[in-house]
């Protein structure tokens, strides 16, 4: 796993063309010019798919994320090489607005919803790039949960309310892409069921493509068409959902399984991941 | 009682000037977290502003209103742009220490173009007298209040309602979150700064109109820190009954000793803030458990 290049398993690995919405090429990001966090960092996202960024704590999902969003100036971090393109165009140096125009909407880790805003308002902010053909039918009607709850202030809902409010608020801009960072963390095991069932919908219902980072491997894997699996600021492996599901890394790494299939104990894992990680 | 009502007059009226002064202090610290020393002289460059437009260039009065308005977010836009942009994520003292400088910067402009004698301002506001509950009233004092009640009003719609309002609010509330909705986070901080401008140009209006045109307007910031802070420092309909609440005060303390209303203010600002320490409206964080 820790070769230089990704490893792919499948001659089904597309390739760039008419079919990719979003290209990650051989990016490097730096952080306060000096902080290496990705390195050759690459990956595609097939116009129509869910695709499934995993990896542990630390291995730069979510910066990956924020070279997309063009958020990286917002803490001193920059694409120092490589390029990010997005429906054929270049975007790697983009202001975040109009990554957003383009049809990028992200759902931030940890919720973020505006506290102090009504639910509603937190719509309308989403809305922003829209101007009047903003469609808060279409959201309201995809998470009927939201509507109930229109004029109550965001910072008070629950945190299943919140999560629901995040992607509604990032549909609002009626993306094409939408990248989701850890849309299930935090949250009570079956409102986790809820958001996967979203996720899910959001791709068959809605028909948008969306990029879901998560650590839970097996959840995210279960709705995603394809994955990649990252480690230190890079891919290691990458594939078809079903057979990332299968790899035998994976299974040890993330999904918690050992090689008979058995649940292993954190323990053993973590121990595991330290042997490994020195061959 | 006619005394009374005198004194609720002329203290809603200072009320009235206090809170569109303390509106645009508001508006830039909830956008921008920047506590802005300046609110004061941006009042007396307004003013003066006005004074160029109506009475040395001659423009009709509502041109030079308009001329002022524009003039003044201009201003606004270009200290957020050429002052206050580069020291976005640095140490909030050392941006006080900036705001505290352009506010001498500006006093010191004033005063190389227009010296320090006061100037003669024709009215604008009506002269007569009219009589409210018994009480024989200055009309311009009424007015005051009315143009007050108006522009604070707008600004409150504005907030709730238009998209961009909402879009500063959400701005004030998140900035990282503001971005990835496509709002330019540049753009509402330079809309803040126009509009802190635009409010104070009108304080600063009403204030030499009532008062007289000088340098002296610009201590007049001093006094909006106890509305602000009675209100809530990020509360539009907080400034109102703050400015309402300090400018009331100080005018019964007057009516009752003289030499009281400059005290009365900071007495009903200790009492309230041991009471509610985010001020009457200010937002306390929220923490959900």
């Amino acid at each position: 796993m820790t070769s230089g290049r990704a490893t792919s398993m499948s001659d089904r690995e597309p390739a760039v063309g008419a079919d990719t919405l979003l290209t990650v090429d051989n990016v490097e990001v730096i952080y306060d010019e000096v902080i290496l966090v990705l390195r050759g960092m690459s990956l595609i996202v097939p116009r129509g798919e869910v695709v499934a960024l995993l990896g542990s704590n630390g291995a730069g999902k979510s910066t990956t994320l924020k070279a997309i969003t063009g958020l990286l100036p917002t803490e001193h971090g920059a694409v120092t090489e490589g390029t990010v393109t997005f429906d054929g165009a270049d975007i790697t140096r983009a202001e975040p607005a109009e990554r957003v125009r383009r049809g990028i909407a992200l759902v931030m880790e940890g919720r973020r919803v505006f506290e102090h805003l009504t639910v509603h308002e937190n719509l309308v902010a989403g809305a922003y790039t829209r101007g009047a053909a903003a469609d808060f039918d279409r959201v309201y009607g995809f998470l009927p949960r939201l509507a109930g709850l229109r004029g109550r202030v965001a910072g008070y809902l629950s945190g299943g309310e919140q999560q629901m409010l995040a992607i509604g608020r990032a549909l609002m801009s009626d993306p094409r892409l939408l990248l989701l960072d850890e849309p299930s963390l935090g949250l009570a095991p079956l409102l986790v069921d809820e958001m996967f069932d979203i996720v899910r919908r959001l791709n068959t219902d809605l028909g948008l493509t969306a990029l879901l980072v998560e650590q839970n491997a097996r959840r995210a894997l279960a709705v995603a068409h394809r994955g990649y699996v990252m480690e230190s600021g890079r891919i290691v492996l990458a594939g078809t959902a079903a057979e990332l599901a299968d790899n035998p890394d994976v299974k040890e790494f993330y999904l918690g399984l050992g090689e008979a299939g058995g649940r292993r104990s954190y323990r053993d894992v973590k121990h595991y991941k330290r042997r490994k990680r020195w061959l | 009682m006619s005394q009374f009502v005198q004194l609720t007059v002329y203290g809603l009226a200072n009320g009235a000037v206090l809170a569109l002064a303390a509106l645009g202090f508001v508006l830039i610290y909830k956008a921008t977290s920047v506590i802005n020393f300046a609110q004061g002289e941006l009042l007396l460059v307004g003013a003066y502003l006005f004074y160029t437009a109506f009475v040395l260039l001659r423009l009709p009065f509502a041109v030079a209103v308009l001329v002022g308005v524009a003039a003044a977010a201009v201003l606004g836009v270009g200290i957020e742009r050429v002052i206050l942009r580069p020291l976005i994520g640095e140490d909030p003292i050392a941006v006080i220490m900036v705001t505290i400088g352009l506010a001498a910067v500006l006093k010191a402009v004033v005063t190389m173009f227009f010296g320090t004698t006061p100037r003669e301002m024709p009215k604008v506001l009506p002269a007569g007298t009219a009589t409210v509950a018994g009480a024989t009233v200055p009309l311009d004092r009424l007015v005051a209040v009315a143009v007050a009640v108006v522009v604070l009003a707008a600004f409150t719609v504005f907030f709730r309602w238009s998209r961009h309002g909402v879009a500063m609010r959400a701005v004030a509330d998140d900035q990282q979150a503001a971005l990835v909705q496509g709002i330019s986070v540049r753009r509402i901080f330079a809309l803040a700064w126009a509009f802190a401008a635009v409010s104070a140009l009108i304080a600063g209006l009403l204030l030499a109109d009532i008062a007289e045109l000088s340098q002296n307007l610009g201590t007049f910031g001093l006094v909006v820190f106890p509305v602000v802070i009675l209100g809530g420092l990020d509360s539009v309909p907080g400034t109102i009954i703050g400015g309402a609440v300090i400018g009331l005060v100080s005018q019964y303390a007057e009516g009752m000793s003289a030499g009281a209303s400059q005290v009365a203010p900071y007495v009903v600002l200790v009492l309230i803030l041991l009471l509610r320490p985010y001020g009457l409206f200010g937002q306390p964080r929220i923490e959900r458990v």
